[in-house]
């Protein structure tokens, strides 16, 4: 208990303190991955070669009334043979504070490339799944969920 | 974490050829290090981070999963049947904890 130190806050400082919490809570709160990051991710993730789009099947609500609970699902058509298959799908969010949401990866022993699962959306955003196949040729597309309660603790 | 549980739905029966759907969920927290607790302190974060599924000792299908994924995760992935095996359903989480699931399919 030797080394406490007092700080006097005069209003002006309490003021400027307020405001640069308010500030930080606000940058630090909603800090959101963006179009930007995700086309980041794309970019890295296709080694700079860019993903085509494609019409493939990503279902997901129009409105999402739960953030927390999103069903995810997607069926790409691929014959699922040793010489041509999908080897990795990812999805990305722009409006959560992560761009990368999952990364599956899919073998020819599946017959089929579809999956499902759940994820947390915090406000209304694009997600965008972004395909691979085994001959490193990328495909993309994306869809627009309207969220009522947002998910991820935001 | 004794709550962690892993549940999973494979057909115990299917056809050769046969595409069938493996739905798995495993109860888990899912905590994205964003959220606070009752206190307002933060919790740290705590996910589940790999999924890997075996057929008979080779691998068929895996995610990695991120924050973003919901609470209790749930997936599911198609598979076609060829031969009668055991599927090895496994699942990681930030702290090293691994939770492991079997299910064995016939086929005819």
């Amino acid at each position: 208990m030797k080394t406490i130190k007092m700080i006097n806050i005069s209003r002006r400082n309490a003021i400027a303190l307020m405001l640069g919490t308010a500030g930080y809570i606000m940058s630090s709160g909603i800090a959101f991955a963006g179009k930007e990051q995700v086309l980041k991710r794309i970019d890295e993730i296709t080694k700079g070669k860019g993903a085509k789009e494609l019409d493939i099947f990503l279902d997901l609500p129009e409105i999402a009334e739960n953030g927390n609970q999103v069903k995810v699902n997607f069926e790409i058509e691929s014959e699922m043979t040793e010489e041509n298959y999908v080897k990795n799908v990812y999805i990305l969010a722009d409006g959560n504070p992560a761009p990368d949401v999952a990364k599956f990866s899919f073998t020819p022993d599946m017959g089929m490339c579809s999956a499902t699962t759940r994820i947390r959306l915090s406000k209304t955003q694009n997600v965008v799944l972004v395909a691979e196949n085994n001959k490193n040729e990328y495909f993309m597309t994306k869809s627009k969920v309207k969220v009522t309660i947002g998910g991820c603790g935001g | 974490m004794s709550k962690v549980k892993p549940r999973g739905k494979v057909p115990k029966k299917a056809a050769i050829d046969e595409v069938i759907e493996i739905k798995t969920l495993i109860r888990h927290p899912m905590h994205s290090g964003r959220m606070k607790d009752k206190d307002g302190k933060n919790i740290p974060r705590q996910i589940i981070n790999s999924f890997k599924v075996d057929f008979e000792g080779k691998e068929i299908f895996k995610m990695k999963l991120e924050p973003s994924i919901s609470t209790n995760p749930y997936i599911a992935f198609p598979y076609k049947a060829k031969k009668t095996g055991t599927f090895n359903f496994e699942w990681k989480d930030d702290s090293g904890n691994t939770y492991t699931m079997k299910r064995k399919m016939t086929v005819s």
